[in-house]
């Protein structure tokens, strides 16, 4: 309608002129497209992960020490991570989730690495990757050792772009 | 939803091959079914793969309509790619169908988006690796990946707030925007004055078609594609059982874990691009080309008969013959022969594995269309066949080569090996 007008031969109105009519209509245009945009906020919010549900994260305790043997992986599977002692003594906690796909690495004993079954990612016992498709090595946890006890903490999740002698925990 | 009087031409089963009709069939029968299954599904980690089990076991005709769903779900796929072929070759995108095209678009992803977020209610090791797989994709998108990936799954990683999740979108949110999208593309095709006529490639554009009556020439048509088509799907189902894996076992996954098929040509790029390429860029520019057909500027814009002319033919065509023998190469030497990150060793894989491959893989195909096109000459929506029918046809064997020829570790094998 205010298209009509426009044409009108003898009227002078400019297109950015703004009418009562036009005015309103954009109104409540802005006014749908906030609601709109409010209800999107909303459904993210509802989507958004609650935070409770991050549980079960918390400190794991590992055990002593003397219990894990130089160059041994121990899965985890509550923690979902190995426990990994080096053959200097070091521990490492390596998540079990590669890094390419989120699939879950099983450790292949014979040949000393954890293989991906999805897309034959390697790691080391480290968690270092020794072949592709992988992008990074596999994430860890913090480690403490308190009184010769082993504990793990797998509300923390490290990420890494290659193996640091730095990332391991001594005794 | 339909004229009283419509051009004769139109009714020809072969120029449609009733796949508009048979898409919304489908989503009837799964609408159907769905309701159904409802009843008894339970949308919890711990009761999911139960409720299944006694679905099939304990319900009369319990396994049979979870199969109707599962086939016609996956059928819809395909009958909606076909139908997006036979819009396309038919050039019926112009003027009044120009934003039918969009909505058209939309209900492809839908239809994907329902499939998709189906698939993991089962909760069995299938549904759950595949599921892993497709959102830890998400991951790879710059900037927001890690963010896109915990919204997609409810948390960190996929339990029973994914399920939940899912199980809304899929009964709820995803089927009331696809019949609600069905109804606007109805409309849509009734205010262009029904589908596209067709014509021989020699004649112009009938002034007046001679016309039939929707009752009966249509309708009869209609109901009987209708028929055989609910017909196919009931004998699919009870030949084939949809199956159930172990139950999802978050702690092993099965060798090889792979997508649904219909995601599997994007993991199959996944193993040739480095991932920004894979997951966004390159689907990216896909669907910005794909929403782009009807807006493109076109001198003489064709429409009617399959392939618009006999020019456009040969170089749909070439496009298609093209990519069939390149693509498999493209495989085979990616498995054997290169090595991106190591010949450009200085380069960030981004670049090495993604932008590197990526424009060669373009430049191949613009070579390919401009050599087409050279060779038969043509117009820009001729020549846009080419281009069209080369990444469609590629699309369709690389997802060939994923539900085939993938198999332990995702290496290459022989189907029949396995």
């Amino acid at each position: 309608m205010t298209a009509d007008r426009r044409d009108a031969p003898g009227t002078r109105r400019e297109e950015t002129e703004t009418t009562r009519r036009s005015f309103l209509g954009r109104l409540w245009l802005g006014l749908g497209g906030l609601a709109l945009a409010e209800y999107v906020w909303l459904v993210v919010e509802f989507l958004r992960p609650r935070s409770g549900s991050a549980e079960a994260a918390g400190v794991l305790v590992a055990g002593p020490v003397d219990r894990f043997d130089l160059g041994s992986v121990t899965a985890f599977p509550a923690g979902k991570f190995y426990l990994t002692r080096l053959a200097d003594g070091g521990f490492l906690a390596v998540s079990r989730e590669c890094t390419h796909l989120g699939c879950t690495v099983p450790w292949i004993a014979d040949e000393g690495q954890f293989v991906c079954p999805c897309h034959s990612s390697a790691y080391d016992i480290r968690g270092d990757v020794l072949s592709a498709p992988a992008p990074r090595p596999l994430d860890l946890h913090p480690i403490r050792i308190e009184n010769g006890i082993v504990k793990v903490d797998t509300g923390r999740t490290l990420r890494r772009r290659s193996f640091e002698v730095s990332q391991v925990t001594r005794a | 939803m339909r004229p009283v009087r419509l051009p004769e031409r139109t009714v020809a089963f072969r120029h449609t091959f009733g796949l508009g009709g048979m898409a919304a069939a489908l989503v009837l029968l799964l609408i159907l079914t769905g309701v159904l299954i409802m009843f008894v599904y339970e949308p919890t980690p711990e009761r999911a793969y139960g409720s299944i089990e006694a679905l099939r076991r304990d319900v009369r005709f319990g396994g049979l309509v979870r199969n109707v769903h599962h086939w016609s779900a996956n059928l819809l796929v395909i009958i909606t790619f076909l139908h997006l072929l036979r819009t396309f070759f038919t050039g019926a995108f112009h003027g009044a169908r120009q934003f039918n095209w969009v909505i058209g678009t939309l209900l492809l992803l839908v239809v994907l988006a329902a499939n998709f977020t189906g698939y993991l209610l089962p909760w069995d090791q299938l549904s759950y690796w595949a599921i892993t797989i497709v959102t830890a994709m998400l991951g790879y998108v710059p900037a927001i990946g890690d963010g896109l990936r915990q919204l997609a799954r409810g948390g960190p990683e996929i339990g029973s707030a994914t399920l939940i999740n899912f199980y809304t979108f899929h009964t709820t949110v995803f089927p009331v925007t696809l019949v609600t999208l069905m109804a606007f593309h109805f409309w849509r095709v009734r205010k262009a004055g029904g589908v596209v006529v067709p014509r021989a490639y020699d004649e112009g554009v009938a002034e007046r078609p001679d016309t039939v009556l929707f009752v009966p020439s249509l309708l009869a048509r209609e109901f009987v594609t209708a028929l055989v088509l609910v017909a196919s799907v009931l004998v699919i189902s009870v030949a084939f059982d949809a199956g159930l894996a172990e139950p999802a076992n978050p702690g092993m996954s099965p060798n090889p874990a792979k997508a649904p098929w219909y995601f599997l040509g994007l993991q199959e790029l996944l193993l040739h691009f480095h991932p920004t390429w894979a997951v966004v860029i390159l689907p990216g520019l896909a669907l910005l080309g794909l929403l782009a057909i009807p807006y493109i500027r076109y001198d003489e814009p064709l429409e009617g008969p399959w392939f618009l002319s006999t020019t456009g033919r040969s170089l749909a065509i070439a496009g298609a013959v093209a990519a069939l023998a390149l693509t498999p190469l493209w495989v085979l030497l990616d498995e054997y022969v290169t090595d991106w990150s190591g010949w450009l060793a200085g380069l960030p894989p981004v670049v090495s594995e993604g932008l590197v491959p990526a424009v060669i893989a373009l430049g191949v195909m613009w070579g390919v269309v401009r050599l087409a096109a050279r060779q038969h000459g043509g117009n820009r929506q001729e020549v846009l066949q080419a281009a069209f029918a080369f990444v469609t046809t590629a699309l369709v064997i690389l997802t060939i080569v994923g539900v085939w020829f993938r198999g332990e570790g995702m290496a290459l094998t022989w189907p029949w090996t396995s």
